[in-house]
């Protein structure tokens, strides 16, 4: 018996151990190289899926993990020594601001022509590996599909007062405002966070708490991206909400994307290549949509059979690299009382 | 009994005759005071290159928040030392029942990372919570509003007041009970001997605990941004995150560094520059046990309800969560490398605190001159700052002049302590100020050098004080995120990264394993500390 118990605890040790003795920088031969990622993408959403690129590759992926916003600060605090070779992030703002200071490499355009120009940098230097789709999340015990308006504007009417759930220091909501802006003109943009302003809407702190909002009922709807809710099912099936797509080219349906671009200064630069291109893949765009439930990007690879197809939506025409003036945004949303 | 000179007498100010530090202490003391100081440097640098930085600062949200900021920090403050003082009398004077219990339930809240409890606070006691549904049969259709101030306020009060119980605790179980013996012996009831005789003894540890409760508020952003709270570094965290131009971001967190210089120096006048060791000879006992007889009562159902919200409705929560993951055939997450990493480095860092927050109590309490408290407040200087701003700052710096220890634990650990000194050094420091100084100058003339006298004298004396030190910095520390996320060695995972990063995505099944294992192991480390204090 304590013998059992002493064997128990060496093995338990043994894998914690193991768990943990992977040193940084440690240049083992592991045959395929090795790559670093700074990825703006949770361990939990994309770990599994660096752990296929490295079983199939035979490439080691050295991964440090944190928000979008965090990551890009941080290479650009680090900027030209920078330790990262590739850089995944969660929106194209990021991204934007990342190659805007010259730190993205261009990449090849067989890789690039693998997806639709309006999910890239038109100067080639990162790509959208998976798409995420702006909704208004609505819970159906206090409204039907019926209820909602067909434009983002319908929401500034009076009868949505306290009713409405947003997030605007979240980068997608913040995405969101400057195709408003691109698309609707710096004026009507104005109208448009000043017509919900009015409407006083609750604000919370990211996509999730606002989703768990308009599930308790606290408001009836909330300007959040599709795979929230998709997610939330999974681990709460009850949950009495439901994705409501803007149509017809309405801002209120963007299409934004989470993409990847290589770092100008990256060691790796051919290992960090493939880590790109695997995200491309049939396998890796597989997974984005059955496991993470976003929009895969390249052709053949359908979405979870419960989103409407991308063309549907029919996502306003807009270029993601337009998005890159976030500054105009923040000024804004400032402008108008809402940050 | 041995008479003690009257506190009053003792109170008069004693500071004429403080001996030139020696020089290794300064050495050591500035060393700290600059690791300090390296944030605010590269704040500096960055917000010198800003052009429009007296546009932003003057714009009136940007002081309407900073206000609203200032008045949230002194109403959570004064809320945790009205919570914090009767918790440690109670758990450390009384004979309330299950003491040691109570004590590590009150003290676990600070282990509670700030948006695990958010989220909790909300789901309990949001406008549909848990509360409600509960009272919506009694016609209650809508709770007092908690999103705003009152929810902010709420959340910080429950996962900080921790900060003063630690301090007063600490100073409690060092008291001189002859101040109360004197007092009771004159006529005077315990109400008015706890007012009259033991309070003003408590002084500089409740203001210590309170610095950090104020400062720690400033920081926070998770409580706050789940609460719906615009304080004045989610502000900061607005600037880094929306326009990903640090310059904004650095002249909002120097105003930042400005209320924390204003904090401390309401704290030293609080604080006052009284002597609060015996002047008198002979040696203080332990203090008696006081009967609560009927007040103990009241006295478990305010522990009752303190507890029932600091710890019982995180960990309810958490335990929901797994609960229903495990309902809906999630796998419980495996976190053995995570535990090990935090406990690795938040126990060295808890170490390297305590032996950093030395050098700064002794120049500050034993030599007070113009360094001793220079070197002090610098050390604080750290603390009110959000945690990206510090990354962020060490990044800067090694990244550019020391890339063979960049991304390193050693590195880590220099941001924990830049982060988590102050906190060793305020407890660190009230015990110090109970030793008589006389103790040491006997030791000098019997012919030890100052390295030895605080080596062999002064610090075995105040080490239940150093213990209560590195607790607080081991538990702050295994929460810590931002600094993790942007310092750690790439891979290196610790149970806070694990929580954030599921709990971000909205994977709350997943977050619990590693949520659970932090409170645990905070639980078994403080159980082993209170221990090792009873047997001393």
């Amino acid at each position: 018996m304590r013998l059992r118990h002493t064997a128990t605890l060496i093995t338990i040790a043994g894998l914690a151990l193991a768990g943990c003795s992977t040193p940084a920088g440690s240049d083992e031969p592991t045959g395929g190289g090795t790559v670093t990622v700074y990825s703006g993408r949770s361990e939990e959403l994309v770990g599994p899926l660096l752990d296929q690129f490295s079983d199939a590759t035979g490439i080691e992926v050295e991964a440090r993990y944190g928000d979008t916003a965090e990551m890009a600060n941080l290479i650009l605090t680090e900027g030209e020594n920078s330790p990262a070779d590739v850089f995944f992030a969660q929106d194209a703002g990021a991204l934007g601001a990342v190659a805007e200071r010259g730190l993205l490499a261009t990449l090849p355009s067989e890789l690039l022509g693998q997806v639709d120009e309006r999910f890239r940098s038109p100067a080639g230097e990162w790509v959208g590996v998976s798409g995420r789709a702006r909704v208004v999340v609505y819970n159906t015990d206090a409204l039907t599909e019926d209820d909602l308006p067909d434009s983002i504007f319908g929401f500034t009417d009076p009868e949505w007062s306290g009713r409405i759930g947003w997030a605007p220091t979240n980068g997608s909501f913040q995405a969101f405002v400057t195709a408003l802006r691109v698309i609707e003109g710096e004026d009507r943009a104005r109208e448009w966070l000043e017509g919900i302003e009015a409407n006083d809407p609750s604000v919370y702190e990211g996509n999730n708490p606002a989703l768990d909002a308009v599930i308790a009922g606290e408001v009836d709807v909330a300007f959040i991206n599709h795979y929230y809710l998709m997610q939330r099912l999974v681990e709460d099936p009850d949950a009495t909400a439901a994705n409501y797509f803007l149509t017809d080219g309405d801002p209120g349906a963007l299409v934004n994307v989470a993409g990847a671009g290589v770092l100008s200064t990256a060691e790796n630069d051919v290992t960090a290549l493939e880590l790109v291109e695997y995200l491309l893949s049939a396998d890796a765009q597989e997974y984005f949509a059955t496991e993470t439930k976003e929009y895969p990007l390249i052709e053949g690879v359908e979405p979870d059979a419960e989103l409407p197809p991308l063309e549907e939506i029919g996502t306003p025409e807009i270029d993601l690299s337009d998005l890159s003036d976030l500054e105009g945004t923040l000024e804004l949303l400032q402008e108008v009382g809402i940050l | 009994m041995a008479i003690p000179a009257p506190l009053d007498a003792a109170r008069i100010r004693s500071g004429t005759r403080t001996p030139a530090p020696p020089p290794w202490l300064v050495g050591a003391g500035v060393l700290v005071a600059l690791l300090g100081l390296v944030p605010i440097a590269y704040l500096v640098i960055l917000a010198a290159s800003s052009e429009d930085a007296a546009s932003l600062v003057l714009r009136d949200r940007t002081l309407g928040v900073l206000l609203r900021t200032l008045l949230l920090a002194g109403t959570v403050t004064t809320a945790s030392v009205l919570i914090g003082v009767p918790v440690a009398w109670l758990t450390t004077r009384s004979d309330l029942p299950g003491r040691r219990w109570w004590t590590i339930l009150t003290l676990l809240p600070l282990v509670i990372p700030s948006y695990v409890g958010g989220y909790a606070v909300v789901a309990a006691l949001g406008p549909r919570g848990a509360l409600q549904s509960l009272l919506e049969p009694f016609g209650v259709a809508r709770l007092p509003e908690l999103y705003g101030f009152p929810g902010a306020a709420l959340a910080l009060t429950l996962f900080s007041f921790p900060y003063v119980v630690l301090s007063v605790r600490g100073a409690l179980l060092r008291l001189d009970p002859a101040f109360e013996e004197v007092s009771r012996s004159l006529g005077r009831g315990p109400w008015r001997t706890f007012l009259s005789a033991t309070l003003p003894q408590l002084r500089p540890a409740i203001t210590g605990g309170a610095l950090l409760v104020a400062l720690y508020s400033l920081s926070d952003f998770g409580a706050v941004s789940l609460l719906q709270f615009d304080s004045f570094t989610r502000a900061i965290y607005v600037q880094y995150r929306g326009s990903f131009d640090p310059t904004l971001a650095a002249v909002l967190a120097l105003i930042l560094v400005a209320c924390t210089a204003g904090v401390l120096l309401a704290e030293s006048r609080l604080r006052g520059r009284a002597r609060y060791h015996r002047s008198g000879g002979g040696a203080a006992r332990r203090p008696g046990v006081i009967r609560l007889g009927g007040w103990r009562w009241p006295a478990l159902a305010f522990f009752a309800v303190v507890v029932g919200l600091a710890v019982v409705l995180p960990v309810g929560t958490i335990l929901f969560w797994m609960a229903r993951g495990i309902g809906l055939g999630e796998p419980l997450t495996q976190v053995w490398g995570a535990t090990l990493n935090s406990m690795l480095a938040s126990g060295l860092a808890a170490v390297l605190a305590v032996i950093a927050s030395i050098p700064v109590a002794v120049l500050a309490v034993r030599h007070r001159g113009l360094i001793g408290s220079m070197v002090e407040r610098a050390s604080y200087a750290g603390f009110a700052l959000p945690g990206i701003v510090i990354g962020l700052a060490l990044v800067f710096v090694a990244a550019r002049y020391l890339p063979g220890l960049y991304q390193t634990l050693p590195l880590l650990l220099v941001a924990y302590l830049v982060r988590f000194v102050p906190e060793a050094v305020g407890v660190t420091r009230a015990s110090l100020l109970q030793v008589s100084p006389r103790i040491e100058e006997v030791a000098r003339t019997l012919g030890r050098p100052p390295g030895g006298v605080l080596r062999e004298v002064t610090l075995p004396i105040i080490r239940p004080g150093l213990v209560a030190a590195g607790a607080l910095v081991f538990l702050t520390a295994m929460k810590e995120l931002p600094t993790t996320i942007l310092l750690a060695p790439t891979g290196f995972d610790t149970l806070a990264v694990r929580i954030w990063s599921a709990t971000s995505e909205g994977f709350f099944a997943r977050a619990a394993p590693p949520a659970l294992l932090m409170v645990l192991v905070a639980a078994v480390s403080l159980w082993f500390v209170l221990r090792q204090e009873r047997e001393r």
